[in-house]
């Protein structure tokens, strides 16, 4: 039910279809807030920043989904492997102890009330060259289009994509060793 | 900064998913590999003078098919522990049935020989360098694997890095046939499988530490 309403609504997405992708990760991040909540009992402070942390994996790696594919386990395997990855950075292996091997769970519940990291992705943001944050602040936050950013810097349309691709990547990134 | 702000951060402006860039380079990673790998054997080592003979033995075009089956295989197992969720699936299974075809041939060819005989047909006369051989055309197909892996977003690192490696020796197996002169299935059964196994494991050592993201 939830998996084909958020796979229609990713799908949407991917064509580049703005409006689904926000209401896809609005509710992508309820449900990994309340997932995430669980797995974190003792960490609450952690939940918020590996939620964003995982919103930025999933738009950073969505050309690894196949069309069709079950949607569930794809977003789950990411869930799963960042909140791994935090784990072990923190070298917490008391918390490992609860095994993680049931996706179903990841879907059961939706907690809406958003929260806000403790790190700031727009201070995140300054510390990316020009080339790339110019056009993450233009096209991603101020809304301007590809071709009024590459007017604005003096890039090229290409140079612009580029360089949102990257700078996401980049800020990936620097979230992970923030965190 | 907000979890609200960053979904609209994230949305604003998406534009669709093109995976053809993406595909392209990986073909041209994966075509750069090959060609350093034939480049080693043709240059370092030296093709097989006997090569056009061996076009009639229905042993060389086995050797030829069980290098093809395993880099198939392990190129699927790549795409899917490059991907997050997927499932290894029949891989496993694959693997070890093609593994398993090449002993049973080995068994049969050193039943049929006389007892004196046997010990050419394991050893051949290269079977103390040709799984190191088989590692080095290895290394610059296995960079290009890496090199892709790097690029998706695999969640297995050890198992993902292990892939590659597989890929880059099956790959490099089959490169390597066109210096090798073995033909006997006892010998190809044992250290080709070695020479894979080399960077297969140094692979799933490489894979937690280079293909974290």
């Amino acid at each position: 039910m939830r998996e084909e309403h958020l796979k229609r609504l990713f799908s949407q997405s991917l064509a580049g279809d703005e409006q689904a992708y926000g209401q896809f990760l609005t509710e992508l991040s309820a449900l990994l807030r309340a997932f995430l909540r669980r797995r974190l009992a003792r960490l609450p402070d952690q939940v918020e920043d590996l939620v964003q942390e995982i919103l930025v994996a999933i738009h950073n790696q969505r050309q690894t989904y196949a069309a069709g594919q079950p949607l569930t386990p794809w977003i789950y395997a990411i869930a799963r492997y960042k909140l791994i990855d935090l784990l072990r950075r923190r070298s917490r292996s008391d918390l490992l102890h609860d095994p993680m091997d049931d996706d179903a769970e990841l879907f059961t519940t939706a907690d809406a009330q958003a929260a806000e990291a403790r790190f700031d992705v727009a201070k995140l943001l300054k510390g990316l060259p020009d080339r790339q944050r110019l056009p993450i602040w233009y096209v991603k936050i101020e809304g301007a289009s590809v071709a009024d950013t590459a007017a604005r810097t003096g890039m090229s349309v290409a140079a612009v994509k580029i360089g949102i691709h990257r700078g996401l990547k980049a800020l990936a990134a620097t979230i992970r060793s923030t965190a | 900064m907000k979890t609200d702000d960053l979904v609209k951060m994230l949305a604003a402006g998406v534009e669709p998913i093109d995976a053809r860039p993406m595909a392209r380079r990986f073909r041209l990673a994966l075509g750069a590999g090959t060609l350093i790998a034939v480049a080693l054997t043709a240059g370092i080592l030296h093709l097989n003078p006997a090569l056009s003979r061996y076009l009639s033995e229905p042993m060389f075009w086995i050797r030829e098919a069980y290098c093809l089956a395993l880099s198939a295989v392990a190129l699927v197992a790549v795409h899917r522990l490059a991907r997050p969720g997927r499932r290894l699936g029949l891989v496993p299974a694959a693997l070890a049935l093609v593994v398993i075809a090449m002993w049973a041939l080995a068994v049969v060819a050193l039943a049929q020989a006389s007892p004196q005989r046997r010990p050419q047909l394991v050893f051949g006369a290269t079977a103390a360098v040709c799984p190191f051989l088989i590692a080095l055309i290895a290394a610059p197909l296995l960079i290009a694997h890496l090199w892709i892996m790097r690029n998706l977003a695999p969640t297995r690192l050890a198992l993902a890095g292990a892939a590659a490696g597989l890929a880059a020796g099956s790959m490099a197996a089959l490169v390597y046939t066109l210096h090798c002169p073995e033909l006997a299935a006892p010998f190809i059964g044992i250290w080709y499988l070695c020479g894979i196994l080399i960077p297969t494991m140094l692979g799933a050592w490489l894979g937690p530490a280079l293909l974290r993201w």
